[in-house]
């Protein structure tokens, strides 16, 4: 057992972990913060997708221990009580989800995505290594999304929400600070 | 911290969100939960004290148990309970239309994967541990693999020539179920029996076995109840038929089995047989403890049916100007060891199998068979996305016969208002068949590849991985069209039971929806909260959770629920909107004809009169509860395959813009275009995801997904080598949807969900045949198929 602090959506907690569990174990079964899916368990899916410092991990490919007093942000910490995150508000208008089992990791892949491109850090189909940022079109947000699979086949309504979220207001498009979660 | 809530008081209830009636885009009443985190999922569901249940699996395609020694697991600390089929206390064996399946092994597994034993533990790694302890003795046998040879065995149900394999097995283990290999022989006889014609095709097809891949895993919790019973809430398509068949295993009434609907990750037919239902249910019993099962991925490849593989024959003759003469077709259905939904997938391939072509001499027989592969039953399409593939090819293979444009060999042949089926049904709402396939070929085309210098590897098959600049690239272009009948068939009493109330709350008109009908993510309970807002006039409609508290709703599949729940919705508000309206007349003191409600009012222009509900009801509901019918379908004639078996068709085309690699066997699909005829778009924005998620699934088929089963073994239990489309793999879609009412639904609307999963697979195939001038008899089409090599 190894006794690790996990610092999630603001509020810290200190486990005692078999280390050999999962990070998306210790938020689903430890802190019960279920929102995080479980898709396939091996990094292939993308449904377990959190951001550790704003940077999107797979949960399930990641051992919890690793990510002691690490800033995790899950989905629950997204938005604030009462007011739903930019890039929330655009999958319910764009449609994109059906049954939404794939939902909580696009939308936190969605962050981390947003956050990448603002840093200017290229993808594999990013046209020129330009230094600043390129606009993120359609084929970039296809690109960079990837990893997250939906099998209900919503994709033209998450590339939607992104696009606009991306369009209208980058910067509301980050992680914010959940202190007050 | 705020963590959700996820004990199973939590599980879904939908409340009533913002505006939207019918043909409104309307938002899902889950929306919020779901983009939050907070919808409870069947794997999200927790409580403090529960325990975790896992299964045992024979490693074996065909074996028989010997002996089953529980004894070590028993002895793992923390494990509560080990169980065999010995514990089952009622009926040991289930299915959906015929009970030969074992809630756990009996003497003999049957696939791989078959589940053999249960544990209970405190830790879900503790009852793994425990369940790799029990000792399993088997004595394996030869697994019958192949459906043609499952049936041709010389002693059973032969219908062809056996091959050497099979005969070389013995009498006892190559005869799988005590009445044998077939599960089901559909003929359907029509016209000239020895019908000759100008051109004839013939090709033979094989659809390899899809898998539904919902994101979500099997999971359900079930928790003891007082009275001696059991509450399972469970991720399923028809809370109702899983009842009965756990009730038969537990051997308890259905007042002691009670069921909601936990949050569902997807279904796509998947969801339709029991998985860990009747095991959960079985481990609280006998431990007194709630009990939770969740699958993980591999796990989930063995725990739910699969599509059937499919070989085919056909054979095509018309006259020389294109008119068909005749459609002769054998198809043989793999439904793996157990029977689950093979009877009704049958009979969905041999009464749609020749697609929505007028045909006036038709001889099918198609066979669903029993042997030792995963078994196979339900999945969106259920049969029809099998044929379509071989008898799309067909329509193709004959154009090219007859020197003709394949578009108008299909318009020519196409279905409409008043045609027979092959089954002598006469189609008796609006079949746009050849509109459908004209739009698709009006819209616009993608442009060129482009080549040299302007070459974007981005647009090439291959993508950025460089493995072209556009040298051995070829472009093809492919139609086809799908034939789907809606609901329930061949005189299945197919209904739906809706409870609505209204009643006036803290000043508000609120009416509240109860069905059991299974939310998947298809957004039903949109669909419901949009007819009781156009129904009742009111905002405010909760969707109480789906639970066996109100009567059966029937299956969320075979696109039936918005016709179905959607008709007994309708029905239930209009009774309830009956009784307030009289209650409206006494009060107004005369016969005020024109009353209706709006605006959570009471109505009438004529007289101006204007009630508010709260004066109307005070503080009373009303409430009614209708179980609600479409009109009756008839079994077809057991020698002929004829009669009024289907009570509505879906039909949808599709166009596929492909680039292919012909050097590297690459494919790319540039474009999809879709036309759908929807009779009635009751949720247009839903309508739209449904035809982009069955587009999806049906490329998917079409060029990656199939599940390799090898001697009975299944290869690829992963999402690392199963794969399913990327967000890079769907293409930019052109959807025109068309209304054109079905006098017989309700609002005339037309099943969605299933056409376009058909007519999607087959126009890529086609548009790579085009693109290739290779035959591709076979799907999913691999690079070697491309490449020959
Ligand atoms: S659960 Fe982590 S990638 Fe699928
Ligand atoms: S919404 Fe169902 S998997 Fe994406």
């Amino acid at each position: 057992m190894a006794e690790v602090e996990l610092r999630v959506n603001g509020t810290s907690s200190r486990v005692q972990l078999d280390p050999r569990v999962s990070l998306l174990d210790a938020l689903r079964e430890r802190l019960r913060l279920t929102g995080t899916k479980k898709g396939c368990d091996q990094g292939a899916c993308g449904a377990c997708t959190v951001l550790v410092d704003g940077e999107r991990i797979l949960a399930c490919l990641a051992l919890a221990v690793q990510y002691g007093g690490r800033e995790i942000t899950t989905v629950e910490g997204l938005g604030r009580p009462g007011r739903l995150h930019p890039l929330q508000e655009a999958f319910i208008r764009f449609d994109g989800f059906q049954c939404g089992f794939c939902t909580s990791g696009q939308i936190c892949s969605a962050v981390g995505m947003l956050a990448e491109h603002r840093a200017g850090v290229p993808s594999v189909v990013t046209p020129r290594l330009a230094a600043t940022a390129t606009p993120l079109s359609e084929a970039e947000i296809r690109e960079r999304m990837s990893g997250n699979l939906c099998r209900c086949g919503a994709y033209d309504g998450i590339v939607d929400a992104i696009q606009h979220v991306a369009g209208v207001d980058d910067r509301a498009a980050t992680a914010e600070p959940a202190a007050d979660r | 911290m705020s963590t959700p809530t996820r004990t199973p008081a939590g599980a879904p209830s939908s409340v009533g969100g913002p505006g939207g009636r019918i043909g409104d885009d309307a938002q899902r009443p889950d929306g919020v939960l779901k983009v939050r985190g907070e919808f409870a999922y069947a794997s999200d569901l927790w409580m403090d004290d529960m325990l975790w249940g896992v299964t045992l699996r024979s490693p074996h395609p065909y074996a028989r148990i010997r002996s089953v020694d529980v004894g070590p697991a028993l002895a793992v600390p923390g494990v509560h309970a080990v169980l065999t089929s010995d514990d089952v206390p009622g009926e040991k064996v289930y299915g959906l239309e015929l009970a030969d399946q074992p809630v756990l092994a009996l003497d003999v597994v049957r696939y791989q994967g078959e589940p053999v034993a249960l544990v209970a533990a405190d830790h879900p790694d503790t009852a793994r541990r425990a369940a790799a302890r029990i000792v399993v003795d088997y004595d394996v046998w030869e697994p019958v693999t192949d459906a043609r040879a499952a049936l041709g065995h010389p002693t059973w149900n032969q219908v062809h020539d056996a091959p050497a394999a099979v005969t070389e097995l013995s009498r006892e283990s190559a005869h799988l179920h005590p009445h044998g290999n077939l599960v089901r022989h559909l003929k359907v006889r029509k016209g000239d029996p020895e019908p000759t014609a100008d051109v004839v095709v013939v090709g033979e097809y094989e659809v390899g076995m899809q898998d539904q891949a919902f994101l979500g895993p099997e999971s359900g919790l079930a928790v003891p109840g007082e009275d001696g019973g059991v509450d399972l809430y469970v991720a399923t398509q028809w809370l109702h038929v899983d009842q009965r068949q756990i009730c038969s295993a537990l051997a308890m009434p259905p007042e002691k089995v009670r069921l909601t609907l936990a949050g569902v990750g997807g279904a796509f037919g998947g969801r339709e047989d029991l998985s860990m239902h009747v095991h959960a249910c079985l481990l609280a019993l006998h431990t007194g403890k709630p009990v939770k099962m969740s699958y993980n991925r591999e796990e989930s490849f063995f725990g739910h049916v699969h599509r059937h593989p499919a070989t085919m024959r056909y054979e095509h003759g018309a006259t020389r100007d294109g008119d068909l003469v005749y459609v002769k077709a054998e198809i043989f259905l793999d439904g793996g060891a157990y029977a689950s939904s093979t009877p009704a997938v049958v009979g969905n391939a041999g009464t749609m199998g020749l697609g929505p072509y007028v045909v006036p001499n038709v001889h099918v027989d198609c066979y669903g068979a029993y042997t030792n592969n995963p078994p196979c039953g339900a999945m969106r399409g259920f049969g029809s996305v099998q044929t379509a593939f071989a008898y799309e090819a067909q329509m193709d293979a004959l154009a090219a016969e007859l020197g003709m444009d394949p578009v108008e060999l299909r318009c020519r042949n196409a279905m409409e208002l008043g045609s027979e089926t092959p089954t002598g049904q006469v189609v008796d709402s609006p079949a746009p068949v050849a509109e459908l396939l004209r739009r698709l070929v009006a819209m616009p085309l993608p442009p060129e590849p482009a080549t040299g210098d302007d070459v974007d590897l981005r647009h090439m098959p291959g993508g950025v991985s460089n493995t072209t600049h556009g040298e051995g690239v070829r472009r093809g272009v492919g139609y086809a069209v799908a034939y789907k009948n809606v609901a329930f068939s061949e005189g299945f009493d197919d209904y739906s039971t809706a409870r609505v109330r209204l009643e006036v709350v803290g000043g508000e008109a609120v009416a509240t929806v109860h069905t059991a009908a299974a939310e998947v993510g298809q957004g039903l309970v949109t669909v419901e909260q949009q007819i009781a807002r156009t129904e009742l006039g009111v905002d405010a409609v909760v969707v109480h959770p789906k639970d066996t508290a109100v009567g059966s709703a029937g299956s969320s599949s075979a696109s039936r629920q918005t016709y179905v729940t959607g008709g007994a919705v309708k029905a239930a508000c209009e009774a309830v909107r009956g009784r307030v309206l009289e209650r409206a007349r006494g009060l107004v003191g005369r016969p005020a004809g024109d009353l209706r409600l709006d605006g959570g009012k009471v109505v009438s222009d004529l007289e101006g009169v204007a009630l508010p509900l709260a004066d109307v009801l005070g503080d009373d509901a009303v409430e009614e509860t209708v179980e609600w019918r479409h009109r009756p379908t008839q079994a077809l004639d057991p020698d002929t395959g004829q009669g009024f078996a289907h009570v509505q068709y879906a039909f949808s085309a599709h166009r596929a813009v492909v680039d292919v690699d012909t050097e590297l066997g690459l494919v790319k699909v540039v474009e999809m275009a879709c036309t759908q005829d929807v009779g009635k778009a009751i949720n247009p924005q839903a309508v739209v995801g449904q035809i982009q998620g069955g587009t999806a699934q049906g490329l998917g088929l079409a060029v990656m997904e199939e599940i390799l089963v090898r001697d009975g073994r299944v290869q690829n239990p992963s999402f690392t080598d199963y794969l399913i489309p990327t967000v890079l793999d769907m293409p930019p879609m052109r959807i025109e949807v068309l209304e054109y009412a079905d006098p017989h639904a309700p609002y005339g609307l037309r099943g969605v969900g299933e056409a376009p999963n058909i007519s999607s697979g087959p126009a890529v195939l086609a548009a790579i045949r085009q693109a290739t001038g290779l035959p591709l008899r076979r799907v999913p089409v691999r690079p070697e198929h491309l490449t020959g090599t």
